[in-house]
């Protein structure tokens, strides 16, 4: 899956900046020449005047997100890489509102301000000072608010996974909605408009009917699976794994829990009732037929410096879960090597709560190679070592990638 | 510049060559709206993300605050995040961005015969009162675009494109908070 292209390390940051530069102009252009940089036709939006507003906003979303979703569904864009605004429930409504009444108090919204201000249109220039001066006062005072401000977080949530539908039943019926927008807004234009507008080319309904073929065309194909995208990963993965590159030393685990610049996910994907028994601190506990449905949430938390690692009682249930994670384009997962059975090996010591089960099964079957006498969890001290009291061997194979940016995204 | 210049402009002089040009219609919306969806694209095709403006003021903004007050920066979360320590708010790819965003609006009106220093608005209302309300409006709107964690472009385009739950919540939330206010403020556009 090559695009999105991770361009910082394909072409270093001063190109990656101009290319990001020349979206920029694109944007910039586009809005103009749709004129967005006249207050008068983007209020007139408010009085049922003069649609162009919503038809452009619309068009735009379902043009690109049809043609996003066709690209995922042929396996050619990894949709894990694209940014999708985390969802604040209510920080956002809240804004929204507030953005709505800044919005026809002051003729612009941020980006149309910009275009305004660079023709040389007065009002655009009293917008981005006042823009600025907003976006100042935030900064100052969201610290009076800050746990509102983060709260109802939903993550990376999308309209498919909310209501449980197919992505493409998703964009047909947005596609759907957005052409009945535009019905209605032509209606409401003959109503309240001038009478002097251009007349509406008929290549309209050309168009829309590529855009509702083509979403027809998402609902078919569908989306790629994890299955289909282990597929496509699967020659370079399964090098990493029959290498040894992705699997690390309960020391090296123990030491990386220890370092504060580091984030540790530790996922143990054995039975809860063996996760019961015996887990290391810290570790969550997710059955493997549950790990698909919390990518979303690993991909939302993923923070530049986090690191995941999966655990099993040898490694056999772990690598099947560090294949779905990878498929899924997580980064940074690893696989505790030699799993709990390892770790207690190591950490264990002379501990009479857990022994050795009398029979061990061949190894490589990944089953737990103890007795324990309680279900203690995380309270035994093999489950919590001291990162001072240990110095082990190992070779460090935990190596921090960071395919992209993405703190911050759009307008975070 | 000499006076007869700026009296009696040349025909292919630097004034007439900005400022002169012919002036053109306005693209039909949905064209116009059909190519900002083909840029939107190309962003999260080439990139992995979507369009933005609001960000990029924030980030110069917080470059100011970090150069006059240092300290301050450094004592409030929010801002530390973009500028603390060695961290340079400019170091982001909204910075780039918006400022393609404001060439590529200079050429395009250029281009148009739109470069004109005028200031649109209703016909009952002064121009100094335009401007108030321009510079009003703006404030409210940075700062709504801040706690919306985006504007209309960083959030309703993209993450509506990408089909965000927040993102299409936050687009009824500024197209409901525009028509609730609009018959009241009617005299500053009719």
């Amino acid at each position: 899956m090559p695009f999105p292209l991770p361009l910082e390390t394909l072409i270093g940051k001063p190109l990656m900046y101009l290319v990001f530069a020349l979206i920029g102009f694109g944007f910039g252009f586009v809005l103009e020449i749709s004129g967005f940089g006249n207050s008068k036709k983007l209020a007139a939006q408010f009085y049922f005047k003069d649609m162009t507003v919503l038809k452009v906003m619309f068009t735009a979303i379902i043009v690109a997100m049809v043609a996003i979703f066709t690209m995922v569904g042929l396996g050619i864009l990894d949709f894990n890489q694209v940014w999708v605004n985390p969802t604040y429930l209510w920080p956002g409504i809240v804004g929204g509102l507030i953005m709505g009444v800044g919005f026809v108090i002051g003729g612009f919204c941020p980006g149309t301000s910009l275009v305004a201000a660079s023709t040389f249109k007065i009002d655009g220039v009293f917008f981005v000072l006042g823009g600025l001066f907003g976006i100042f006062m935030f900064g100052e005072t969201e610290q009076y608010f800050e746990t509102w401000w983060n709260s109802s977080y939903y993550g990376r949530l999308t309209i498919m996974d909310w209501l449980n539908l197919q992505t493409g039943v998703v964009v047909l019926g947005v596609v759907l909605m957005a052409l009945f927008m535009f019905w209605a807004g032509e209606q409401l234009e003959r109503k309240f408009g001038a009478d002097n507008q251009a007349p509406a080319p008929k290549a309209r309904y050309v168009g829309a009917g590529v855009l509702v073929a083509a979403a027809v065309g998402v609902l078919l194909i569908g989306q790629p699976t994890t299955e289909s995208k282990w597929v496509r990963v699967a020659p370079a993965k399964e090098l990493a794994l029959a290498n040894r590159e992705v699997q690390i030393h309960p020391g090296e685990l123990l030491k990386i829990v220890g370092d504060d610049a580091l984030r540790v996910v530790m996922l143990d994907v054995r039975p809860e009732s063996e996760y019961n028994l015996f887990h290391i601190h810290g570790a969550q506990s997710i059955q493997p037929d549950k790990l698909a449905s919390i990518i979303p949430e690993l991909h939302a938390k993923q923070a530049l410096n986090t690191v995941f690692v999966l655990i099993s009682n040898d490694e056999g249930a772990a690598t099947d879960a560090w294949k779905v994670l990878t498929a899924e384009s997580v980064p940074n997962a690893y696989i505790l090597e030699g799993g709990i059975n390892n770790w207690i090996a190591t950490f264990g010591g002379e501990e009479v709560a857990m022994r050795p089960t009398p029979t061990p099964a061949p190894s490589g079957s990944d089953t737990l190679q103890y007795v324990f006498a309680s279900a203690l969890g995380d309270r035994y001290s093999a489950a919590n070592p001291s990162p001072h009291e240990w110095e082990l061997e190992y070779t460090p194979k935990v190596k921090l990638q960071m395919k992209r940016d993405k703190s911050g995204g759009g307008c975070g | 510049m000499t006076t007869s210049a700026s009296s009696q402009p040349k025909p292919g002089g630097i004034r007439a060559f900005f400022l002169e040009r012919p002036e053109r219609r306005y693209i039909n919306a949905y064209l116009g709206g059909a190519l900002l969806g083909l840029v939107l694209f190309t962003s999260f095709f080439l990139t992995g993300n979507g369009l933005g403006a609001s960000g990029g003021l924030n980030r110069i903004i917080v470059y100011f605050e970090d150069l006059i007050v240092p300290e301050h920066v450094d004592r409030v979360a929010y801002l530390l995040k973009m500028a603390g320590g060695t961290l340079n708010p400019l170091d982001d790819w909204i910075v780039p961005m918006i400022f393609g965003t404001l060439v590529g609006g200079f050429v395009a009106g250029w281009w148009n015969g739109r470069l004109k220093a005028v200031t649109n608005k209703g016909p009952q209302i002064s121009v100094r009162m335009r401007w108030a309300m321009a510079f009003i409006g703006g404030g409210i709107m940075g700062y709504g675009a801040r706690m919306a964690r985006g504007c209309t472009s960083g959030q309703a385009l993209s993450g509506g494109a990408v089909l965000s739950v927040g993102s299409w919540a936050f687009m009824f939330a500024v197209f409901a908070g525009a028509y609730a206010l609009a018959y009241f403020v009617r005299k500053l556009w009719n």
